[in-house]
């Protein structure tokens, strides 16, 4: 059986000076690929690494980061943050990530699905999603809007008519990241992760909002979400994959058991 | 020396760095001089089968396989490369190699999800050296849209289950072939590369 996926997301900064800071947990996340590798070996199934370099001109950094991960870990992962152009896609798959995840520039640019799965087919491409909640009106007819610049410009376009047309352009995967549900730790927007599911037919990567095992639990029986990004439910040790894995095949959860 | 064949389809370094993480010597190439030399192959490819095997005929790499299959190379095809080596498939309705019988099908439009993407099963028909120490219970990374379906039931070595029943692993002689993607499987993925560079191309 198709089982379904949980997907850490590690963010990488361009900033050298962050590395090696030390949260609480004594997460050094300053250090994704050692990160990756630890979460390889607890049993992740997929990854995602988030470009938040600020300058277009520490992109080799990011790049040095994918080439390392993919040496050292056997899974799929994507890439995502600031890429922007067919080169920008190359760049970062030729380095050995699976996939690559664009988000505003696809908002900005939809050619930009349509080219990227073209040249380098469906399965490596991922629109992210950044979509908050807002009145329905004839413009909105979900109530939930697409919004670009981590959450602070909201750009006037329907969330469920987003995701059909990047479906249609070819899109290979939606993650879907609700703004109101990121970093509360509440669980996950069950209501749009719904929404979104029912209106495409390409896997649904829901994300925002996990703080416990549970809202994993509760996205997947109560959405049709294919997959489950967390973030800080590990990076600061409250969770390791294996605990949240055994909790969810507890539940009746398909999921790849670690063995 | 195990040679990935490049007919320049999708991500074909992944595999060779599953193999240099493993210490098993390789190279990608299309020069079949190095093929024909070489120990085992590896058919690798992500993408369409139409262009696959345009590229493939235009380069005559067809006839290298061929003639490297015959001498009784040990030979790995993965995902595109295991659709590809049968008769012929339906994506853009493509005429293939014709190296085991049988074609890839389109999933059924009923209710799942195209592509089949993620970590699956598998149930093992018949042993198989490449199984060695394969924990029946791992599952696999897939991702796609076609299914391999080879005419003759003993070809068939393994199956996965999504909305139909389908072949995952299939093989005879010295041809083996997965759907999934054993370079993207973790430690069990590792240890079926690991298993078939070992492997000497009998059945018993």
């Amino acid at each position: 059986m198709l089982s379904k996926r949980i997907i850490i997301c590690l963010d990488v900064r361009g900033d050298k000076t962050t590395k090696g800071i030390k949260f609480k947990g004594n997460i050094d996340i300053g250090d994704p690929v050692a990160m990756a590798k630890q979460y390889y070996e607890q049993g992740v199934d997929e990854l995602v690494f988030y470009d938040i370099t600020a300058s277009s001109d520490k992109r080799d950094i990011i790049i040095d980061v994918v080439k390392n991960v993919a040496k050292n870990i056997f899974i799929p992962f994507a890439v995502g943050g600031g890429i922007r152009s067919l080169d920008d896609m190359y760049n970062v798959l030729n380095a050995g990530a699976e996939k690559i995840s664009i988000n505003s520039a696809a908002v900005l640019n939809p050619g930009l699905i349509a080219d990227g799965a073209r040249f380098f087919g469906s399965q490596c491409i991922v629109l992210g999603m950044d979509v908050k909640g807002v009145k329905k009106t004839p413009k909105i007819p979900s109530g939930y809007e697409i919004v670009i610049n981590g959450g602070r410009t909201p750009m006037g376009i329907d969330a469920v008519q987003w995701a059909k047309k990047a479906q249609g352009l070819g899109a290979g995967e939606i993650c879907l990241n609700s703004i109101d549900a990121d970093g509360t730790n509440q669980g996950y927007e069950l209501t749009l992760t719904s929404m979104i599911a029912d209106a495409t037919s390409i896997p649904i990567i829901a994300s925002g909002g996990a703080g416990v095992p549970e809202h994993l639990k509760d996205v997947f029986l109560k959405t049709g979400a294919d997959a489950a990004l967390i973030a800080s439910m590990v990076h600061y040790r409250r969770y390791t994959v294996g605990r949240i894995k055994a909790y969810l095949a507890k539940e009746g959860i398909p999921v790849r058991e670690i063995i | 020396m195990i040679s990935i064949i490049n007919y320049k389809a999708g991500n074909l370094t992944s595999v060779e760095r599953a193999l240099k993480h493993l210490d098993i010597p390789c190279r990608v190439t299309n020069n079949s001089e190095e093929i024909m030399a070489s120990s085992k192959v590896i058919f690798p490819g992500v993408g369409a089968a139409g262009k696959a095997m345009e590229f493939i005929r235009s380069e005559n790499i067809d006839k290298i396989l061929y003639d490297v299959i015959a001498k009784n190379t040990p030979f790995l095809g993965i995902c595109l490369g295991t659709q590809i080596i049968l008769d012929k498939s339906e994506e853009n309705d493509t005429s293939c190699l014709k190296i085991i019988p049988g074609i890839s099908k389109r999933f059924p439009d009923s209710g799942i999800k195209i592509p089949h993407m993620g970590w699956n099963n598998i149930s093992i028909n018949r042993p198989h050296p490449i199984l060695s120490g394969i924990d029946p219970r791992a599952q696999f990374y897939f991702v796609h849209s076609f299914y391999p379906d080879p005419e003759r039931e003993e070809d068939t070595i393994a199956t996965t289950h999504y909305g139909v029943t389908f072949a995952s692993i299939i093989g005879r002689k010295n041809i083996v072939a997965t759907q999934f993607h054993p370079e993207k499987s973790g430690r069990y993925g590792l240890q079926m590369l690991k298993n078939f560079s070992k492997w000497d191309g009998y059945v018993k």
